[in-house]
């Protein structure tokens, strides 16, 4: 069933305008549903009303609208965008359209024109020398541009529900802890599988849970077995993978002994020094001094990073962006061709990340805790499954079902 | 807020009634916008003049209307139909937006004329195509509207932002009455002439209901157009060749018929009605 709100004014009651209009909706074997409708008062008053029309196919749809169009009920998206130019560097006309993540279209010059690098949080501006739509955020907007305002001209394709019963839809509801966990990890690793035989790329955005909890190894097999292609973090994600890599603690707790080490509470602060002694993370690899680990398999196998700082960070790294802005457009950068997102133990990134992925990006929370994951949906990436786990167990039940070769 | 009526009454005929002409001295078939129009069914120019002359002299000897003339302009034939060139309400002049790009040339004249003589003149959005009195027909203080072949129905809602009265949208379903006035007559605040074949159902009881007294004709009157008749007060100035039994009707309700011989015009579509704007003087 596909559908269009059309909306028609004026003097449609007393001329049987309205009564015509639904009337030619059922004989042209359709569908309508009366959204609002407000009736003058008077006999100069004109009327509005707002109709959903549908229909069984496409085809019948654009019958319907071509003749709803000659009575003046015209569908509200095909109005034209309504542009505004800024008058300041950074600021919105006030009345700019706030996009979603859902792939979104925009009527400019009589065109369906569909708006480049959409983001939930942005607006959209117009080149009108192009007629290219780009979604824009609100620091990049430039004095001039002209910014859409207003809902008419902008058309959000909802996600359709995937025909095929896959985890996606199995898991579309509420997080909860208790779900069948492997059935749910068997899912995701599948949809890795079709991810990259699709030729798109797989993000992981990790906490350093991942390393604390033991899964450090298992995400460099994933990293190994080509199943990421980029990499988001913190400063505490690679300075714990480094720590363990060096001194095999993580937060000076051993991770082979289960207890905590003598004097290792310091372990993590000499690790980040170390690094910064070499230059970096990829210095240190190249030197020799860092031979194992997480951020050691992203530098061997070309895997990009991208470590955004925080106020609370220790050192921190040198490969640590500790400018949010430029943080955040360097995860744009790598963003491009991504087809699913794997949030691992992270609450600070994943919705960071969240915010920047399309609606059709397939996003995979994992948290010990369920409040992050209904945090991320709370937040508007709603195309987002959650499985309340702890990182290291769901790391190697999905190296498990992925038979991915124990080292 | 723009009004006929400063009293609110509805009035017919206006009380300080004056109509625009324009000689037919262009006046040919050059293309074919409407089922009438054939370039090899040409217009006699002379007998065209001689028509269009005796029309003239009809209104502003006989019934003493003042006559202001628009001068011709080569290269627009069209132009001798002056009621499509926008709607007159008071002192304000709401410019037709031609469909066409043939007849489009006439609005600049018509807007110029206008605004000479300190009208204000009002310009609806381009995308919204309106053909002004040939579509858009008083009946007391409703606007009755026709749509479809020239004029759309979404501009209603913009006249009756302007006009703040009721508008009657009505769809033209025959293409041979492609405007509203070849259709339908208004022949005072009650009573109207029309040909109930070129509206649909939804436009019959539109009409029926809003209009006391409908006068239906037939369809032999109809296409010698005499709803595109001319009323000043009581005298109705039509094409000739009127039936009787519609005769009979319009002398029963105290119409006095004027038939004149506009053969060559009917030739472009258009009758007694076509030929004339009306405006307050």
């Amino acid at each position: 069933m596909v559908s269009e709100i059309v909306e028609v004014s004026g003097h449609i009651i007393d001329s049987l305008i309205l009564p015509k209009i639904l009337d030619e909706i059922i004989d042209l074997d359709g569908n309508f549903e009366i959204l609002e409708i407000a009736i003058g008062k008077r006999k100069t008053d004109p009327s509005t009303t707002r109709l959903r029309v549908s229909a069984t196919s496409e085809q019948k749809l654009q019958v319907i609208l071509k003749r709803l169009a000659r009575l003046g009920a015209t569908p509200l998206t095909l109005r034209e965008v309504e542009l505004v130019r800024t008058r300041q560097d950074g600021v919105f006309p006030s009345q700019f359209y706030s996009t979603t993540n859902l792939p979104t279209f925009v009527r400019y010059q009589e065109r369906w024109r569909p708006v480049q690098n959409i983001e939930m949080d942005c607006g959209i501006v117009i080149d009108p020398h192009t007629s290219r739509a780009s979604c824009v955020p609100m620091v990049h907007v430039k004095k001039g541009d002209h910014v859409v305002c207003g809902t008419a001209g902008v058309r959000v394709t909802p996600l359709e529900r995937s025909r095929h019963k896959d985890v996606f839809q199995f898991m579309g509801s509420a997080v909860s802890s208790e779900k069948p966990k492997a059935l749910l990890i068997e899912g995701v690793a599948k949809a890795m599988g079709s991810t990259r035989r699709a030729g798109q790329k797989i993000l992981v955005v990790g906490g350093p849970a991942i390393v604390h909890t033991g899964g450090g190894p298992y995400l460099e097999r994933l990293i190994e077995a080509k199943y990421v292609d980029v990499l988001f973090g913190g400063n505490g994600l690679a300075t714990h993978d480094i720590e363990s890599a060096l001194y095999g603690t993580s937060l000076g707790t051993s991770l082979d002994r289960k207890a905590a080490a003598r004097d290792a509470h310091e372990h993590h602060m000499r690790a980040i020094n170390t690094i910064r002694a070499c230059g970096g993370i990829r210095q240190a690899v190249r030197q020799g001094v860092l031979t194992k680990g997480i951020m050691h398999a992203c530098v061997r196998h070309r895997i990009p990073f991208v470590l955004a700082g925080s106020i609370r960070d220790d050192g921190p790294l040198p490969d640590v962006i500790t400018d949010v802005m430029t943080a955040q457009d360097e995860m744009r950068h790598h963003l491009k061709g991504v087809g699913l997102a794997l949030m691992i133990a992270s609450t600070l990134h994943a919705i960071a990340t969240g915010n920047l992925l399309r609606a059709t990006v397939k996003t995979i929370c994992v948290d010990i805790n369920p409040a992050v994951v209904t945090k991320l949906a709370d937040r508007g990436t709603f195309q987002g499954i959650g499985i309340v786990s702890d990182a290291a167990s769901f790391l190697r039940e999905l190296c498990h079902d992925l038979k991915l070769p124990r080292r | 807020m723009i009004s006929n009526y400063p009293d609110g009454k509805p009035a017919m005929p206006l009380p300080s009634l004056a109509l625009l002409m324009c000689r037919p001295s262009h006046y040919t078939v050059a293309y074919e916008i409407n089922p009438w129009m054939k370039v090899t069914r040409q217009v006699h120019q002379p007998v065209a003049a001689r028509q269009w002359q005796a029309l003239y002299d009809l209104l502003t000897r006989s019934l003493r209307v003042p006559v202001r003339l628009l001068r011709p302009v080569k290269g627009l034939p069209d132009l001798v139909f002056t009621a499509n060139a926008g709607l007159l309400v008071g002192k304000a002049f709401i410019r037709t937006n031609f469909r066409h790009p043939e007849r489009q040339g006439e609005e600049v004249i018509f807007e110029r004329y206008f605004r000479r003589r300190g009208y204000r003149v009002v310009t609806l959005p381009r995308q919204f195509n309106f053909e002004g009195e040939g579509d858009a027909l008083w009946v007391g203080d409703t606007l009755f509207l026709g749509f479809r072949f020239r004029t759309d129905a979404t501009v209603h809602e913009h006249l009756s932002k302007i006009l703040h009265r009721r508008i009657l949208p009505l769809e033209l379903v025959d293409k041979r009455f492609y405007h509203l006035d070849t259709c339908f007559c208004p022949l005072d605040a009650t009573s109207v002439l029309w040909y109930p074949g070129a509206f649909d159902r939804y436009g019959w009881k539109a009409i029926e209901t809003h209009v006391p007294d409908p006068v239906p004709v037939s369809t032999a009157d109809a296409l010698r157009f005499c709803c595109n008749a001319l009323v000043i007060d009581r005298a109705v100035i039509l094409h000739g060749g009127v039936s009787k039994p519609l005769r009979k009707e319009l002398e029963r309700r105290g119409f006095d018929l004027y038939e004149l011989d506009l053969s060559e015009f009917l030739k472009a579509g258009g009758s007694a009605k076509c030929l004339v704007l009306r405006m307050t003087r």
